[in-house]
């Protein structure tokens, strides 16, 4: 790629300059190593009877295995949903010249970032033992209305609750962090318009601090998603509970901690997938040409051309970023 | 202290921007030091001074980005952030300062034009968030603002894809947008090279002859003396001197003013 590149830099010129390009011997050494050792890995993965590959494709679409699929999917999705809400709030709290307001949001990010979310996620589930009941009435008065603890929150609550909380401290840094890269200048010409504070963070900021907070964000997703696997801890059937009941049942561990992984693999690669486009998206209007998307680059390899990114997509809006 | 929810006593129109002794700190710098001057309507109201003095502080109070620390200051008889209540001041709410902006067009040295939005959507964006306007009708006429600032063909382009005169210019089209009684530019030409500062100065006096109330913060003495109604020369936070543009930059009455000029004519 690197040595393709130096042709394009003067395109129009009538003459196109030949050179014998650089050599890398070193490229090839390594890409030779590298070759032998996954050969060397694709032989261990296949023969050895003890990972049963037979087992892991009887197992794969299991109806167990794909409730708690579903399971860990809807977990990650709801609390990423409570974190970003949550952290935008928290965030905004934070910067707000309001003292009680930012040591509050300071209060809640100290304790819930200083605590391990297994940690955590245990005290939302034994929380019946803390209180037995949970009511809604006047504090210190009386209840208009009360529940068993344990009703109240259910284990998949006490897990999206442990989840979504903590990650909302999180988020809150990275939505702070975010917001501060907008610069001042912003927020000004916003105010000078007679724009009020809330469109103003609405409107201007944060739609520019979602170029700095989105990164940061989809890694956030992905971290959730495996870490949910925690709440197997507190015996909610997710994917990894889900497969470990069933091995708990035939002893067949490994394939069906491969099954599991497979899936965790798959998901995690559609969310890198998804992510890289959503970045695309935020990067209109900071970069004068969008970067191509993952089929131009296929379709510029196999075409031979040692394009950089086309003249012709300049970001002018989203549709015009699609084609080549 | 003169009240100024009176209306004055003989029959001049009220000024548009009245200063009485404001001043202005940061911590326990005194940043302006009491700004007694008048903007009449319709008026080009030039503001110069070496850098430091206190010319974007004092614009700023004007809408009231800054908050003023004493003294009086009213746009259009209406104090600036303050109500007259029962012989007491009383600090407007958020909502109130948003209010009395919307009169009140600002453009930046630095364009601060919102990157996100195209050109056209930077000039609707106020008017239909701010006042509900109809975005349709918002369009055309933000269209047309973009037409008489000489930006039609940029509507769809991001700031990013224009230079910095475009940047300005839209800038201009979008504080213009609002409809504003009075418009402030800080320094509005600082950052352009030499070669676009003309197409911006361009735009501004086609402001001016429409009758637009205008205050100026530039080094541009040639704009100043050509377009200017009256100049005031500010150094280290007070007023030094003012007069008409014409008299003041041929004929300074002081020191300062003629050191300061001489650096900059
Ligand atoms: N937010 C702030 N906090 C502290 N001091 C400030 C702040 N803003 C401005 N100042 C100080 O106030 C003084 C006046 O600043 P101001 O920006 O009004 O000057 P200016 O006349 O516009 O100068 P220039 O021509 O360089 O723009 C300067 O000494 C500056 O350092
Ligand atoms: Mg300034």
């Amino acid at each position: 790629m690197n040595s393709s590149d130096q042709g394009s830099v003067h395109p129009g010129r009538p003459e196109t300059l030949k050179a014998v390009p650089v050599r890398h011997p070193g490229r090839w050494v390594g890409a030779a190593v590298v070759a032998v050792l996954a050969a060397m890995l694709i032989h261990a993965l296949t023969t050895n009877p003890q990972f049963q590959w037979d087992v892991v494709g009887t197992y794969l679409f299991d109806s167990t295995i794909l409730h708690g699929l579903g399971v860990t999917l809807e977990l990650t999705f709801l609390s990423m949903l409570i974190g970003v809400a949550g952290g935008i709030t928290l965030a905004i709290m934070r910067l707000s010249p309001n003292p009680v307001l930012s040591s509050t949001a300071w209060f809640y990010i100290w304790v819930f970032r200083g605590t391990p979310v297994l940690v955590q996620l245990l005290f939302w589930n034994f929380l019946g033992t803390l209180w037995a009941s949970i009511s809604i009435g006047i504090p210190f008065g009386p209840a208009f209305w009360s529940e068993p603890t344990n009703e109240a929150i259910p284990l998949f609550v006490a897990a999206l609750l442990g989840l979504g909380l903590n990650e909302a401290a999180y988020m809150a840094e990275i939505v702070r962090g975010g917001i501060q890269s907008v610069p001042l200048g912003q927020t000004e010409a916003a105010h000078a318009l007679g724009m009020s504070q809330f469109n103003t963070m609405r409107r201007i900021i944060l739609p520019q601090a979602m170029r700095v907070i989105i990164p940061p964000t989809g890694n956030e997703t992905i971290s959730m998603l495996k870490t949910t696997s925690l709440v197997s801890a507190i015996s909610l059937e997710e994917l990894l509970r889900a497969g470990q009941n069933i091995y708990s049942r035939t002893f067949q561990t490994i394939p069906l901690l491969l099954v599991v992984s497979i899936w965790y693999l798959l998901m995690t690669s559609i969310l890198t997938v998804v992510q890289y486009y959503i970045e695309r998206h935020y990067a209109r209007g900071a970069n004068r040409v969008l970067p191509p998307t993952p089929l131009q680059r296929l379709r510029r390899l196999f075409a031979g051309k040692p394009v950089p990114p086309a003249k012709d997509d300049v970001v002018t809006g989203l549709e015009g970023g699609g084609h080549v | 202290m003169t009240d100024l929810t009176k209306p004055p006593a003989d029959d001049r129109p009220a000024p548009m921007v009245e200063a009485q002794g404001v001043r202005k700190s940061y911590g326990l710098v005194e940043v302006l030091k009491g700004i007694d001057l008048e903007v009449k309507k319709g008026e080009v109201f030039v503001l110069v001074g070496p850098s430091g003095s206190g010319k974007s502080t004092f614009l700023r109070c004007i809408n009231h980005l800054e908050k003023i620390n004493g003294g009086l200051l009213s746009v259009d008889g209406e104090l600036v952030g303050y109500r007259m209540k029962g012989g007491r001041l009383h600090e407007l709410r958020d909502r109130e300062v948003a209010q009395k902006r919307r009169d009140i067009g600002m453009v930046f040295q630095h364009f601060n034009l919102f990157p996100h939005m195209t050109a056209l959507e930077n000039v609707i964006e106020a008017p239909v968030q701010v006042k509900g306007e109809n975005k349709a009708e918002a369009r055309e006429r933000g269209m047309a603002l973009l037409e008489r600032v000489g930006l039609a063909d940029k509507a769809k382009n991001y700031p990013s894809q224009l230079s910095g005169g475009q940047q300005q210019r839209v800038a201009i089209a979008r504080a213009l947008a609002m409809k504003p009684k009075l418009m402030l530019f800080d320094e509005p030409t600082s950052a352009l090279d030499p070669e676009l500062v003309g197409e911006v100065l361009d735009v501004m006096r086609g402001l001016a002859e429409e009758g637009m109330t205008m205050i100026v913060v530039t080094h541009e003495m040639g704009f100043a003396r050509e377009v200017g109604d009256a100049l005031v020369f500010m150094d280290g936070g007070v007023v030094v001197e003012s007069g008409s543009p014409r008299e003041v930059l041929t004929n300074p009455q002081h020191d300062r003013t003629r050191a300061f000029l001489s650096k900059v004519l």
